[in-house]
């Protein structure tokens, strides 16, 4: 089952096109990863998702649902997490997230919901006390506590300290084994490696490739062979490091030198990213 | 319904808990009150000058509550990012905003009643004769207002320098008006300035009940300007209000 499916999708402001006709689907319980630079028309294209944006053209279904026509029985299933938002300053955690569960039919218990997020020494707090990752939490609790199937959330970890990533990610991983979709932007690459199962990199309004972060990276055959000679680095890529190393290393024996600062690597997404969104005249 | 009363609650407890909203939007025009009080004497239109001061700050109450109180709670709820937020989940926009602008009115009722009391405690002016009258007076005033309030929001682009913005026009209106005293004495150009405004027509009318025990629906001009700023208010409101931050 598709949870969204778009078709031929496109939106212009003012003559400049910010979405050029893109078409995907994300399955159900899927966590879907939007890459690209900024400007590329990912926010663009989850506002669209969301209801905030008509569309020029193209086909949207999500959850069986058009967003455009911004239906409540639309908005009680989905939950959305905001690049940048502030919430009342004044108000509690467990406030926060009560004042938001009323606006649900069927909404999850706000403690739970509390608790989940990682907030729950923070129950009583004034918002405002909050540091900057404790907020972003609270702005995943308030877009959980309506229980949604469906979560957006556009550039989660923007900001983060390490540490405070890498709770966020098993955040986010435990959404996923509580079956919900979500639709992730992001322009940290480890971050879409990490938590989602398949990955667009859109450019310039369009998707320029789309699959599983392996075989994205798995599409490009070359290997990287990067050793130092008399202080320079050198870099090779090839098609047949095999060769290349037996030939390297048989040459740097038969000299009776070590082959410095030797690595062998495939490449990451992070190049496979850079190579498919760096201008064609860079 | 349910969801109406849900957010008028927690639209209150919102507002009282932020010390700011609650001292410059609820307590300002009871401080100015006491402090005029304190030092005008004498008549003022036939009558105590403390009684035509209390209706002054009833009318100036009015435009810095309903008027600029409301445009920057919204203006910062738009900047912050709230109200985009807000547009996401099932709340109808209708509850929302009907639930924001009974708020504020509620705000407003306190303070008209907190006024009348401190009248009586500090200058023993007298309860309004006229009950219904006065009512219907400050009511048609506060939604005249909030309707401009709300207008307004769609002009100020930023949360910086907004509640300057709005002081800059709340302030010299109550003055032009008359809140502070009768404008007999002002310069002509003041004068036709002050005609323009919608207070000078809410103080018009708050004077006729309160100081001279006349019935609002004797007052036909101040009605219907009152209620003519409230109607052009609400239909800019309709064209300029924004949800959404502008995009950085």
């Amino acid at each position: 089952m598709s949870a969204i499916v778009v078709e031929e999708l496109r939106k212009s402001y003012g003559g400049q096109e910010a979405v050029r006709s893109i078409s995907f689907r994300i399955n159900e319980g899927e966590v879907f990863g939007l890459l690209g630079p900024n400007g590329a028309g990912k926010t663009t294209t989850v506002e669209i998702l969301e209801g905030y944006r008509e569309r020029d053209g193209g086909r949207v279904d999500v959850l069986g649902f058009d967003p455009a026509r911004a239906e409540r029985a639309y908005r009680e299933r989905i939950g959305v997490v905001l690049q940048q938002s502030q919430l009342w300053p004044n108000l509690t955690v467990r406030e926060t997230h009560r004042l938001f569960a009323g606006y649900y039919r069927h909404p999850r218990d706000a403690d739970e919901v509390i608790d989940l997020v990682g907030l729950g020494q923070k129950r009583d707090a004034r918002v405002k006390t909050l540091s900057g990752g404790q907020k972003r939490r609270l702005d995943l609790g308030v877009a959980l506590v309506g229980d949604p199937d469906l979560v957006f959330l556009d550039e989660p970890t923007t900001g983060f300290d390490p540490a405070a990533r890498r709770a966020a990610w098993e955040m986010i991983r435990s959404l996923r084994s509580l079956g919900k979709t979500i639709l992730l932007t992001t322009h940290y690459l480890d971050e879409a490696e990490q938590l989602a199962d398949r990955v667009a990199v859109m450019r310039e309004g369009h998707i320029v490739r789309e699959g599983t972060p392996a075989e994205l990276t798995g599409d490009t055959s070359e290997t990287e062979v990067r050793y130092r000679r008399n202080g320079q680095e050198v870099v090779v890529r090839t098609t047949e490091p095999t060769r290349l190393l037996h030939e390297l290393t048989t040459a740097a024996l038969t000299e009776g030198r070590e082959l410095e600062g030797l690595t062998v690597r495939r490449p990451t997404l992070e190049d496979v990213y850079l190579a498919l969104t760096e201008d064609d005249d860079a | 319904m349910r969801l109406f009363w849900h957010q008028l609650r927690w639209e209150q407890l919102v507002f009282w808990r932020s010390r700011e909203a609650a001292v410059f939007v609820f307590l300002f025009p009871l401080l100015l009150f006491a402090l005029l009080t304190a030092v005008y004497n004498g008549t003022i239109y036939g009558r105590p000058a403390s009684w035509a001061l209390l209706a002054g700050m009833l009318g100036y109450g009015c435009a810095n509550t309903a008027f600029a109180g409301l445009a920057l709670l919204l203006i910062s709820r738009r900047e912050l990012g709230i109200l985009k937020r807000i547009r996401a989940t099932p709340l109808p926009t209708e509850a929302y905003l009907t639930a924001v602008l009974a708020s504020i009115m509620i705000v407003f009722a306190l303070q008209a009643v907190s006024l009348f009391v401190l009248g009586r405690l500090l200058k023993s002016t007298p309860w309004p004769g006229h009950f219904v009258s006065i009512v219907l007076t400050l009511a048609l005033g506060g939604g005249a207002f909030a309707g401009l309030g709300m207008a307004i929001t769609g002009f100020v682009r930023s949360l910086e320098g907004s509640s300057a913005v709005l002081n800059v026009i709340v302030l010299p209106m109550a003055f032009l008006s008359g809140s502070f005293g009768t404008t007999r004495h002002y310069p002509q150009v003041l004068r036709i300035i002050g005609d323009a405004l919608p207070l000078k027509y809410m103080l018009d009318a708050i004077n006729s009940v309160y100081l001279h025990g006349g019935q609002l629906w004797h007052e036909w001009t101040d009605v219907a300007v009152l209620a003519g700023w409230g109607v052009a208010g609400i239909l800019v409101a309709m064209r300029k209000f924004r949800w959404e931050p502008r995009e950085g």
